[in-house]
């Protein structure tokens, strides 16, 4: 592929701002080597598969820290004496956690599912493998930065890991890290917030990339209205990642200061700790620390859910052998979604003291960022009515996130209104809000994502019984373990608490919920076995398939499986929309965009 | 393989990929120094007290560096023009005028302070020199990265001038443009810090 | 780019017009300094200066002037950002309910 359309092109263009080096197996000399081709490469490809191994690994601990505590809540101060024998006295003592390791859980389980594990494969592994192969191009603009964006998230990982081994252990500040109590804790906060630091430089570097790509690579025809609809939320979501990262990258340098300079960014005057009074100036705020946060991590949740959303849009309209419905009004709602997430933020804050002015500015941005979301949520039901339905694998993940994200959402809404937030504002409420939205939210769509494109990298299918049993105990398990926190945080259950609740007698009622959600918990690992299986065993043995197994109508299925460096054996010039199928008239029930017969 | 709109635009943008990509980066760096002001701000509505800036802090000083950023920005852009006119010997003293104007900026910020440190005034005497010193020093990190970047192109970098000078146009105009935006930057920063 | 040679000739002179107006701006922002105005006519001055000059560097030294739509409508959408976060936090928290 080389530039189209103009005069000029100076010789060969080695890819991007960069002065030295060369683009590994250009042109057909010498074989790039083992640390050049997994280890380094600049292929968008390769680099997507890191990321989303990477991510999921990184899933599969922090499900599994949360499966420790699990055992806490259902069972507090039960002593689990091979645990402490593997995890040690400092903690848990005599096999019972201790409560500092429980907050060391809580913090790190947040943190390393949103940050280490889903966007990384979200956005990370989807949106590399996938964009511009689906745009037509044949690489990511600027291949380099793409591999630095890696080794970034690489590095941030490997400090957030490491920081569990810092004397005092990793950060247990809560994924929120509120100042003051995270600039009083131990180094471990530190590791955290340096690790922060080397995972926002990965994001923004990424999302510098998406755009540019998106923008200039797309290929000939490919109009902004024909792109499919998983390209617009990974652009869109480039937007809230370069916009919204940075002030949290400000107040974590912040943060660092008032840790290790000693400076009062976040410590207001006159605080006492242990009835010492603190040898700091003071005079700082603990809520600019909130808005700093929030700031950034309101769009964040958008980057959790965007993604999720394009991969079942595209699945829908495959599975469906239809158009996606309101195609047009679900990109603009995107868009406005995108916008209207910046200015909603302080609804996390309603109960900091503020007036009645700000939070009903907040309330109402909130009530308005509900709409283009339940367009978009409408629309991919109404994609089903009239359709061919294909129950297979990825079908069916997609198909269950559509309630589960509409319980999510819905279930939002009163803690978007000032008033019924006061008594659910860190219950487990709010928990299990959120838990429907990214768990058999965004995790079923990234499930069916994996299944519906792992031909399209491996030139294999996955299999479909263990897809199967994979899915349907997930779905229930799903359920079993987050329904119930609805009953215990509207009994007013508060969050993070190690024991459950116990110490509480207006919890009594309540309690044994969080045995049933533990068990529940427990067989949702279970069940990822089989996938776990599945994943490995078909990149050797499944059957394998042709380029377009799914008979789709979007770019990446005219490249070969796996594609080449380079993607395309000719660049693909695109003649139509993205979801043309079951087109009256037409001699096959679904034309792919770059097919020249037939041109609309 | 080769990637396109490296060196030429692409028609219906007008736009090549790196000045795009500046730009981007730009819009998240105006984002980063915007929580640094978010957090000026509300740090000093909170305050009981705010020392006037030029009671604390060498305006003469800081007046001299102002001169010396928006001269090297100058110098920057006439280091673009003259490689766009295809004038290698001005491009290189231009470019070097540049690099000298950074130093300078940088050797009068480590007498400021050194001598905020002489006098005892660290981040955390309190929150304005704590703020203070965060924001200046976070743009000073910028200061050194675009000379870094700057440097390269006067030295090693200027190779491609001679293979590919639209290429290498390209990319001192968007070494120009992070140059430009951390002169615009300390536009900003020295009334709010230094005047107010 | 593309530029013919007098196109940068005619640039150049609006640098060195630019680089002039901005020495000028810099000396009188220093100067109304040093008359010590109550707080908000401080403020609003200095802004106002320093508005002036980042215009400037943006429109000429950046070439913001002649740039092509897709950065502005970028740079655009930044601004309405930077300024919800200048302006939200502070209201919030000025916004404060007292407790009598």
């Amino acid at each position: 592929m080389h530039d189209t359309g103009t005069a000029h092109s100076h010789g060969p263009d080695h890819g991007h701002a960069g002065a030295h080096g060369h683009d590994a197996g250009h042109g057909g000399h010498h074989e790039p080597g083992f640390l050049r081709t997994w280890v380094f490469s600049v292929d968008h490809k390769v680099i997507g598969m890191q990321y989303a191994v990477t991510g999921l690994l990184f899933l599969m601990f922090g499900f599994c820290l949360m499966m420790l505590m699990r055992w806490q809540l259902a069972y507090p101060g039960e002593p689990v004496a091979w645990l402490g024998a593997i995890l040690g006295e400092a903690r848990m003592p005599g096999g019972v956690m201790l409560p500092e390791f429980y907050n060391e859980l809580g913090a790190m389980h947040g943190t390393i599912m949103v940050f280490l594990g889903v966007v990384p494969l979200a956005v990370g592994g989807f949106g590399n493998f996938v964009v511009p192969l689906q745009i037509g191009a044949p690489d990511m603009a600027f291949p380099r930065i793409n591999m630095m964006s890696y080794q970034a998230y690489l590095l941030g990982g490997v400090t957030m890991l490491a920081s569990f081994f810092v004397p005092g252990g990793a950060a247990q500040s809560g994924w929120t890290s509120y100042s003051p109590l995270a600039a009083l804790a131990g180094s471990g906060q530190t590791w955290w917030l340096i690790g922060m630091v080397l995972l926002i430089t990965s994001s923004l570097l990424g999302a510098i990339n998406f755009i540019v790509t998106i923008v200039q690579l797309r290929t000939k025809g490919l109009t902004f209205f024909r792109f499919p609809f998983f390209v617009w939320a990974q652009f869109v979501t480039s937007f809230l990642l370069l916009l919204a990262f940075p002030p949290l990258e400000a107040a974590g340098v912040l943060q660092l200061m008032d840790r290790l300079a000693g400076t009062s960014f976040f410590m207001p005057s006159g605080l006492v700790v242990s009835g010492q009074a603190l040898d700091i100036s003071g005079g700082g705020n603990p809520l600019l620390w909130q808005h700093l946060f929030w700031f950034l991590a309101h769009p964040e949740v958008y980057v959790l859910i965007l993604p999720a959303l394009g991969i079942v849009a595209e699945i829908i309209a495959n599975n469906t052998r239809k158009p996606l419905f309101g195609y047009r009004i679900m990109v603009w709602s995107l868009i406005f979604l995108g916008f209207t997430s910046f200015i909603v933020w302080a609804h996390h804050m309603f109960m900091t003291g503020m007036g009645t002015v700000m939070s009903a500015f907040f309330q109402t941005t909130t009530m308005i960022i509900s709409i283009p979301s339940v367009i978009i949520l409408t629309s991919l039901m109404l994609s089903l009515w009239g359709g061919s339905i294909r129950f297979n694998t990825p079908m069916l993940f997609a198909l269950a996130f559509l309630p589960m994200f509409g319980i999510g959402g819905l279930t939002g809404l009163p803690l978007g209104l000032n008033i019924t937030d006061i008594p659910l504002h860190d219950t487990y409420y709010v928990i299990a809000h959120f838990h429907y939205v990214v768990a058999p939210g965004t995790i079923f769509a990234l499930f069916a994502g994996i299944y519906h494109w792992f031909p399209k990298a491996t030139g294999r299918a996955m299999n479909e019984t263990l897809g199967k049993i994979h899915f349907w105990p997930s779905f229930i398990f799903m359920n079993v373990v987050f329904m119930p926190m609805f009953i215990v945080g509207l009994a007013g259950v508060s969050r993070r608490l190690y024991d459950g609740g116990l110490t509480y007698d207006f919890a009594r009622p309540v309690l044994h919920w969080n045995a049933v959600s533990s068990w529940g918990a427990w067989m949702l690992g279970l069940a990822q076995v089989p996938f776990i299986i599945n994943f490995f065993w078909s990149i050797r043995h499944g059957r394998k398939v042709d380029r377009n197994p799914w008979q789709a109508t979007t770019l990446e299925w005219a490249a070969p499986s796996p594609p080449p460096h380079g993607n395309f054996e000719t660049e693909p010039v695109v003649h139509r929309g993205p979801y043309e199928y079951s087109v009256p008239g037409a001699k096959t029930d679904y034309l792919p965009q770059c097919d020249a017969a037939e041109a609309r | 393989m080769e990637i396109p709109w490296v060196v030429t635009a692409r028609q219906d943008t007008g736009l090549n990929n790196g000045k795009i990509g500046i730009w981007l980066f730009l819009a998240s760096e105006v984002m980063l120094f915007g929580a640094l002001f978010a957090t000026y701000i509300l740090l000093r509505v909170g305050a009981p007290t705010w020392p006037l800036g030029s009671s604390i802090l060498n305006v003469p000083m800081a007046t001299f560096n102002t001169v010396v950023l928006i001269s090297s920005s100058v110098t920057m852009v006439m280091a673009w023009a003259s490689v766009m006119r295809r004038r290698f010997a001005a491009y290189r003293g231009y470019m070097g005028a540049t690099v000298v104007l950074g130093f300078v900026f940088l050797v009068v910020k480590y007498f400021e302070y050194s001598a905020k440190f002489h006098h005892e005034l660290f981040p955390r005497t309190n929150t304005f020199l704590a703020i203070y010193f965060t924001l200046t020093g976070l743009h000073m990190l910028h200061v050194i990265g675009g000379m870094a970047v700057n440097a390269w192109f006067w030295g090693p970098g200027a190779r491609l001038y001679h293979e590919n000078p639209e290429w290498f146009a390209n990319r001192v105009e968007n070494s120009g443009l992070f140059w430009h935006f951390v002169d615009l930057v300390w536009i900003f920063l020295f009334p709010v810090l230094y005047l107010l | 780019m593309g530029d013919h040679s007098a196109d940068i000739d005619r640039h150049v002179r609006i640098y060195v017009v630019v680089f002039v107006t901005l020495m000028a701006l810099t000396l009188i922002t220093v100067a109304v300094s040093y008359l010590h105005l109550p707080l908000p006519y401080a403020v609003a001055v200095a802004l106002a200066v320093a508005i002036t000059k980042g215009s400037l560097v943006a429109c000429y030294f950046m070439h913001l002037i002649s740039e092509k739509r897709l950065i502005f409508m970028v740079l655009a959408l930044t601004v309405v950002l930077f300024l919800a976060l200048m302006m939200l936090p502070i209201f919030t928290v000025a916004n404060r309910v007292e407790i009598q």
